[in-house]
């Protein structure tokens, strides 16, 4: 359903007039309490599309660092007539927690390294745009799997949809049990690209790593970076997804982010078509 | 209310309603309205291309979903369709396509939904059945093929031998 609203709102933003008017009496707030430069303008670029009003804000300049609790801030918000808050938060849990604890709409945009659910319903739409369908497809999730919250999500959605997901990366980034989740490990990347059908590479997030995980950045892109060379090298022509922001020379080459089987930037556009089917949708629910 | 046969003389006359006033249609573009009026549409386009030889007739699909006025206020979730208008309509004179007209608000949601595409130099209306008694905007039709007077929670129900089997109209 989610995906068939996306395909009605990614032609109405190739339109020569890319807005509808169904939203113009919702107000949505963003709130990230973490740096965000896509997500958050692809949300707030869905929002205005569908004519709903938008405020954003960044907890940098907000009075959480004056100790407000959570809960505080967002009915505070509330209390000013917004009907929905989208959120992001260094938290694991912390939509689900905010979702339970207050009477509004909200739309998790990555909560810490736990999940990250409009990435992944636009990862798999972007699959399903160039493959067909989801189901039957293999994809292998590339690189810092232990901090990303794209993985996770990535995984659940995949599964759902009847894809076989493995992952693949430094022994440090895979997290233990991560079998448990149905998924299979592969640490050797020449081969779990052979396998696959996409692959989805992720960001090392340096800014999650308290320790040293792996050596050096150069020896990451040796092991685990792809380059045009073995992208050229594999018996047939796989996809190459990336959540951004792209570590250029890490985990892929420049002239891999920018061949013809990159969908980096399909996955960008179908990025705000997303949010937009996941807004209406919700939307939809509010009560007048 | 209407019989198949019925029908099918009411379409040939819109039809040629239509040419007495497009004459050749190389300005003019026709739009069927999602969900229902897409049938008409398709079948008016066939009707000139076949029985009167005018070729080339734009046909696209508007769905107004997204511009509905009552999006949130019934209990149903509105389900989109799928729009295709593979062209501009800048300055081309637009013709919708619908079922019936009841309220005038879908027709109301199409005004707005085709600016979307552009400014048309004229917009004009055809319908199968006109419900007269209903209006809550101010809209008429252009080309109507019949005018019913029906009560409120009566219904009228077109069936298009393409999806239901039979060219028909019934008041439920």
């Amino acid at each position: 359903m989610i995906f068939e609203t996306a395909d009605h709102f990614k032609e109405v933003i190739n339109r020569p007039i890319k807005k509808v008017p169904s939203l113009r009496d919702i107000t949505i707030a963003n709130i990230f309490f973490e740096n965000s430069t896509r997500t958050k303008l692809s949300f707030e670029l869905a929002q205005k599309r569908l004519s709903a009003d938008v405020i954003s804000f960044s907890a940098a300049q907000s009075s959480v660092k004056k100790g407000e609790t959570l809960i505080d801030t967002v009915n505070n918000i509330l209390a000013m007539k917004v009907d929905m808050v989208v959120m992001r938060h260094a938290n694991p849990g912390a939509a689900y927690f905010l979702s339970q604890n207050v009477k509004a709409s909200i739309v998790n945009a990555g909560d810490g390294a736990h999940e990250h659910p409009t990435q992944a319903l636009l990862d798999s739409f972007s699959i399903r745009e160039r493959l067909g369908e989801v189901g039957g497809k293999k994809v292998v999730i590339v690189g810092d799997i232990l901090h990303s919250r794209v993985a996770l999500s990535n995984i659940y959605a995949l599964q759902m949809q009847g894809a076989q997901v493995k992952v693949c990366g430094p022994k440090t980034l895979i997290p233990k049990h991560i079998e448990s989740l149905g998924v299979t490990v592969e640490p050797n990347l020449r081969k779990a690209l052979e396998w696959c059908d996409v692959a989805n590479m992720l960001r090392v997030q340096n800014e999650r790593m308290d320790v040293n995980y792996f050596p050096s950045t150069r020896e990451y892109a040796q092991q685990y970076g792809v380059d045009k060379a073995l992208l050229d090298s594999l018996s047939k022509e796989i996809i190459i997804m990336h959540p951004g922001p792209i570590n250029r020379g890490v985990e892929i080459t420049s002239d891999v982010a920018d061949s013809k089987q990159s969908v980096i930037l399909d996955q960008v556009e179908n990025g705000v078509a997303i949010r937009m089917a996941v807004i209406y949708l919700l939307a939809s629910k509010i009560q007048q | 209310m209407l019989t198949s046969k019925e029908v099918n003389i009411i379409l040939h006359r819109l039809a040629c309603q239509l040419i007495e006033k497009h004459f050749d249609f190389s300005n003019t573009v026709l739009i069927g309205l999602q969900p229902r009026g897409i049938y008409l549409a398709n079948r008016i386009k066939n009707l000139l291309e076949q029985e009167y030889a005018i070729k080339n007739v734009p046909l696209g699909f508007l769905d107004i979903t997204f511009f509905r006025d009552d999006f949130r206020r019934g209990e149903k979730q509105l389900e989109a369709n799928k729009t295709q208008i593979d062209f501009l309509v800048e300055d081309k004179k637009v013709i919708f396509i619908d079922d019936v007209l009841y309220t005038g608000r879908s027709i109301n949601a199409a005004l707005t939904a085709i600016q979307s595409f552009g400014r048309p130099s004229e917009v004009e209306l055809m319908v199968l059945i006109d419900r007269r008694f209903s209006r809550h905007l101010p809209i008429q039709p252009d080309y109507r093929g019949r005018q019913v007077d029906a009560i409120e929670d009566e219904k009228v129900k077109v069936c298009w031998k393409e999806n239901e089997g039979e060219d028909a109209v019934y008041l439920i």
